[in-house]
């Protein structure tokens, strides 16, 4: 019989980091947790994958990227060129991107550079090297950001959708609340109004 | 081929390195994440690292060759290296890259042309390439209760497999 029940894809992951074995870590960290990981080694390259770039040109379109959604974000602090923390501020200065929670990581503890970054929007901070035990602190913050975006979505639109979605713990791809996945947009389109941008579910 | 002494052999260089504290509980982590899903994970990051180290040593010794030395450099090397080791566990390794560091800090490297002059960086390093040995344990035949114990009969014997000739020639378990 038809099953009313939407099928559960797993949360997916973008890992940042220059350094070839904490990549491998991060990666099987996030994956034994039952996360869909990608991982970049480059604030830039993280910026392209999510669909921003510095110099407006436009995207190249790969068919095999498109209407990638990513969850949250797991960025090194310490990077050559763009580090953890402005790859932070770019994802933060972006409506598009801006609700994705970022995770920054860090193999020093510098409690100055701690709170810069939880005030500059990094929704948590972990200590390298990271641990299985940190990555269960992960889908809280995705889940937070899903019921905060779904809720400024109501704001906005004044849908006649309820809340549902807040207390269903699965990330249903049948969800009508597409908004929060944050599809790569293949061209250079920042700037979008809440309202426009949307699609709705019918 | 004598699977049990080589077994004990590998256990016990394993239980040296953590002894001496070349090795902290994240390798052991490392190897908690190997299971049927990634069943070769250590050597896999241990091999990575290895690539990451040795390219970072190479920049650091020519760092050190220049004159003026430029500490920036160095020092961002440096805590590229001990991030790395970190990963994977290397306890000694990330302790000899902080004390290096503070000479960088002091700008305190005069006389110093290689790396080996200055610290034992290099020399705590080569000797973690005996954790190549380690996924072989996982690959031999059933242990009996005897291996499990780790029973270690000398550091001598523990030596033997380090004095063998092809020791970098081992890439890994060779899949029968």
């Amino acid at each position: 019989m038809a099953a009313a029940v939407a099928t559960e894809t797993p949360f997916h992951v973008l890992a940042v980091d220059d350094s070839l074995p904490d990549r491998k870590l991060i990666e099987r960290l996030l994956k034994t947790s039952s996360f869909q990981v990608t991982t970049v080694d480059s604030g830039s390259k993280a910026l392209q994958f999510l669909g921003l770039h510095d110099d407006h040109s436009p995207v190249p379109v790969h068919t095999d990227q498109l209407d990638v959604a990513v969850n949250l974000i797991i960025t090194d602090y310490c990077m050559p060129g763009m580090t953890g923390y402005d790859l932070l501020k770019k994802i933060k200065e972006s409506s598009s991107l801006r609700d994705i929670p970022v995770v920054i990581m860090s193999s020093e503890n510098i409690p100055s550079r701690i709170n810069r970054c939880l005030e500059e929007g990094a929704d948590e901070f972990f200590l390298k090297p990271v641990r299985l035990s940190d990555m269960n602190k992960l889908k809280p913050h995705i889940l937070k950001s899903r019921c905060r975006e779904h809720y400024h979505q109501e704001q906005h639109q004044q849908s006649d959708s309820n809340s549902d979605e807040c207390s269903n713990p699965t990330n249903t791809s049948s969800s009508s609340d597409s908004s929060s996945n944050r599809k790569r947009k293949a061209a250079d389109n920042e700037e979008i109004l809440p309202q426009a941008n949307r699609s709705r579910h019918s | 081929m004598d699977y049990t002494n080589l077994r004990r052999q590998i256990i016990s260089m394993k239980k040296s390195l953590f002894d001496q504290g070349y090795l902290d509980e994240q390798f052991n982590q490392l190897e908690e994440l190997q299971d049927d899903s990634s069943p070769n994970f250590v050597d896999e990051v241990v091999a990575l690292f290895f690539k990451d180290s040795s390219r970072l040593l190479t920049n650091i010794e020519q760092a050190l060759e220049k004159y003026p030395q430029d500490f920036y450099r160095l020092d961002s090397l440096v805590y590229q290296f001990k991030g790395s080791g970190s990963s994977i566990g290397a306890l000694r390794m990330k302790n000899e890259c902080s004390m290096f560091k503070a000479h960088c800090n002091d700008r305190d490297l005069e006389g110093y042309r290689t790396l080996d002059d200055s610290s034992s960086i290099p020399a705590s390093h080569s000797l973690l390439e005996q954790l190549h040995l380690i996924p072989w344990l996982t690959q031999m035949p059933p242990v009996t209760p005897e291996d499990k114990e780790g029973a270690c009969h000398s550091e001598a014997e523990a030596g033997d497999i380090f004095s063998c000739k092809h020791k970098h020639q081992i890439k890994g378990p060779v899949s029968t």
